[in-house]
């Protein structure tokens, strides 16, 4: 199989339409006959990183790879960046607001999350930069 | 068990239906959203009273059989939108998210 490239802009502050990229490739993944836990690993871990970008880095943009072995996702932003990265990989640590939370956010669990549903995870990040998110999901018999 | 027969034992009100037909295997209790993506299981009857539009997306990505909207929280015309458009089954109660936990491993176990 040729290799699927997919492009998401993220856009700030939206939250009705976060979840729409990773329901998109959700969508492509299973036309394409991906097992379904390939597929969750897959959505889960892009829902949490289009919400970390909206919470915290005003709006990203996400590019995908689909190719026979694995689904590679890059997810870039311009926000402050990741002050400790240690302590934001923590279980249970957050820095969302009250409002966020209020929408049943700021858990502490959106990189623990990624990181667990993922086979590759890289985190580049830099205060006042941004940070870029590179993930690898292999692909299941 | 299907959603359709614990909602009858149950005696759940549809908010919005999806496949009634689904199989319930487990359940799953929270409101945190990040924290029921990373634990709720498939085919999981997912007790909350977050009654947003993450909380379906939420219910679509761990692909969990329904949402029950414990105590009457509200649902968002948004979320109930959305809900419909993806197939999501919207149920609700007044009981708690405990009390109806209790009668829910009654019936699947």
């Amino acid at each position: 199989m040729d290799s699927i490239k997919l492009h998401y802009d993220i856009s700030a502050t939206d939250f009705t339409r976060a979840g729409a990229a990773s329901g998109d490739v959700k969508r492509t993944l299973k036309e394409l006959g991906v097992a379904p836990s390939t597929i969750r690993n897959v959505a889960v871990a892009m829902y949490e990183g289009e919400i970390n970008m909206v919470i915290h880095a005003g709006g990203g943009v996400i590019d995908v790879e689909i190719t026979e072995d694995a689904i590679k996702m890059v997810l870039a932003d311009q926000g402050p960046g990741i002050e400790n990265v240690e302590l934001a990989m923590k279980e249970g640590f957050s820095t969302a607001p009250d409002n966020i939370r209020c929408l049943g956010f700021g858990a502490g669990m959106g990189l623990p999350n990624i990181k667990k549903y993922t086979d590759e995870f890289q985190l580049d990040t830099e205060v006042g930069v941004g940070t870029t998110l590179t993930l690898k999901v292999y692909m299941k018999p | 068990m299907t959603v359709q027969m614990i909602k009858d034992h149950l005696g759940l009100e549809v908010l919005t239906a999806g496949d009634l037909s689904r199989e319930v295997t487990g359940c799953y209790c929270g409101d945190l959203l990040s924290w029921v993506m990373g634990k709720a299981r498939e085919g999981d009857c997912w007790l909350t009273v977050m009654g947003n539009i993450n909380a379906v997306a939420v219910a679509v990505l761990t692909d969990c059989a329904c949402i029950v909207l414990t105590e009457h929280a509200a649902l968002d015309e948004a979320a109930k939108l959305r809900a419909e458009q993806q197939g999501v089954t919207i149920l609700t109660t007044d009981e708690s998210a405990y009390a109806l936990a209790v009668r829910l491993s009654a019936v699947i176990a």
